[in-house]
């Protein structure tokens, strides 16, 4: 291969990676912007009717409750057991309960609801507003004068950045539970005092931070999930992949905006 | 005679997939259209164009005296209040009751007290022979009875313009021509203008006073039911035997 066609083969490649770059991810992000700023018009206008956020919040968030709690629970166990087990070795295993409850709530209780039941309620609406869009029925929603924002989009993002921060809430709680049933059975540090290690070391603001992070895991669940699921074709292949696409791309926008968020409330 | 629907010099293209070059087409104020083509020719479109569920990219659209290709979403609410659609596949919503799926347009248009509503309801279901189904679910329906309740919620605003994409496609004989039949019914009794998206020439016989042949990228002719019938132009015979080329294949 000469020279001139070296360069002409890494001209290509670059433009083929440009390429894809603005089709792909410079389009999806100005879907995405478009989708949340019609959003926030609409729910700006309050032309967005209770009674929709309610049957979502309820579709979203009511049955998601039991995945979260066998979440939260195993969770919990797990990282009293860890704890339990590294600070064992320094002699300071009466600290499990504020390590492992400072933990939870900071981190591990938002992170694994938007995983878990994230993944959940993403991939139901994925589906749901993918089937919709197949069989015609967005535009039947349009044909008959109503906006599939207002009407589907707004309720369920809306919906799931309100459940999400909730099912932290109870996240946190039965992790907790769980910390503390692993930390008295297994290492011997009775409930009262893992209660009251929690009690003066967890501030309000390693619980609040935890929240924040769950209100924007909401938002980027609700709206990667709908963004997918309004622009599905295909038939029913196309709600397969829509599915698999908002579960994928949830996640890795979750873990990534995590990092940020971490590194945003440790510097303030 | 005054004009319901115009489409003037329209261009449209999905991607590198030209659709419509230069068409032009207008339907009669209280006519029956029907329009005929090849599978893949862009007959749906023309139904998603005149309703504003996709845009032109060149020349106007002109529905009851307002172009529509000048308006945005919200304005674009009003016309379609005046024009109902029947879906190919009815796209009933699977989450709702019959009952719910026929008030939909109802609650985004009107402020109308809820007995109102459940009477318009009633009525419409009635006209399209299926009284007294509004609890039952979408899933319970046939094919059949999910197009005459497809009708029955286009219907239920008051459209003065009714579009059908494909109304008999995928029923037996009888539900053709019981459809058929509605929609020659809802023409006499209303005074509404229809246009009728098919690729079944029976059923475009059975109900059009003028019929549409849609093919290469434009209308290539219009004539009237009884030149159809009697004495039809070469293309129109052609496609009438079968022997249209399907434009999707090669």
């Amino acid at each position: 291969m000469t020279t001139a066609q070296a360069r002409r083969g890494v001209t290509s490649a670059f433009g083929y990676v440009g390429h894809q770059f603005s089709d792909h991810v410079l389009a999806s992000l100005g879907r995405v912007t478009l989708l949340v700023g019609s959003t926030a018009r609409s729910v700006g206008s309050r032309s967005v009717r209770l009674r929709d956020i309610a049957y979502q919040l309820q579709a979203v968030g009511v049955r998601s409750l039991g995945l979260v709690v066998t979440m939260a629970a195993f969770a919990g166990m797990v990282l009293a057991f860890q704890f339990g087990y590294g600070l064992e070795r320094f002699g300071a295993k009466l600290y499990i309960g504020q390590t492992t409850v400072t933990a939870l709530v900071r981190e591990l209780g938002p992170i694994l609801t938007a995983l878990v039941a994230g993944g959940r309620i993403g991939a139901g609406i994925a589906a749901e507003l993918g089937g919709m869009a197949v069989t015609e029925q967005l535009d039947a929603v349009r044909a008959l004068g109503a906006d599939p924002v207002q009407r589907l989009v707004a309720p369920r993002i809306v919906a799931v950045a309100i459940a999400m921060p909730l099912m932290t809430v109870v996240a946190d709680a039965v992790g907790t539970l769980g910390g503390l049933v692993v930390g008295w059975l297994q290492y011997g540090v009775p409930p009262r005092l893992f209660v009251s290690g929690v009690e003066d070391f967890v501030t309000i603001g390693d619980f609040g931070s935890g929240l924040v992070k769950a209100v924007v895991f909401g938002l980027i669940v609700g709206v990667i999930a709908c963004s997918t699921g309004m622009r599905t074709s295909g038939g029913t292949e196309g709600v397969g992949r829509a599915t698999t696409t908002a579960v994928v791309s949830s996640a890795l926008t979750v873990l990534a905006a995590d990092f940020l968020l971490t590194k945003l409330m440790l510097t303030l | 005679m005054e004009t319901a629907v115009e489409l003037h010099d329209v261009q449209k293209a999905f991607g590198e997939k030209r659709i419509y070059d230069a068409l032009d087409l207008e339907v009669r104020r209280g006519e029956t259209l029907a329009v005929i083509g090849p599978s893949g020719v862009g007959k749906s479109v023309l139904l998603k164009l005149i309703i504003g569920l996709h845009h032109v990219d060149a020349g106007r659209v002109v529905v009851g005296g307002v172009d529509i290709t000048q308006l945005d979403e919200s304005e674009l609410r009003e016309v379609r209040r005046k024009v109902g659609m029947l879906f190919q596949g009815a796209a009933l919503f699977d989450s709702m009751s019959v009952g719910e799926n026929v008030a939909y347009g109802l609650y985004e248009h009107f402020r109308w007290p809820e007995d109102k509503v459940r009477a318009r309801v009633a009525g419409c279901l009635e006209a399209v022979g299926l009284p007294g189904i509004e609890e039952m679910r979408p899933n319970d329906l046939s094919g059949g009875m999910k197009k005459r309740v497809g009708l029955a919620r286009a219907l239920a605003p008051g459209p003065e313009i009714i579009l059908y994409d494909e109304p008999t496609t995928g029923l037996d004989p009888s539900n053709a021509r019981r459809i058929n039949e509605l929609i020659v019914s809802l023409q006499d009794k209303l005074g509404v203008t229809s246009i009728v998206i098919t690729h079944d020439m029976a059923s475009a016989l059975a109900v059009a006073d003028r019929v549409a042949l849609l093919r290469d990228r434009k209308i290539a002719l219009v004539v009237d039911r009884a030149q159809a019938e009697s004495s039809p132009p070469v293309e129109l015979e052609r496609f009438m035997r079968g022997e249209e080329v399907d434009e999707q294949r090669p």
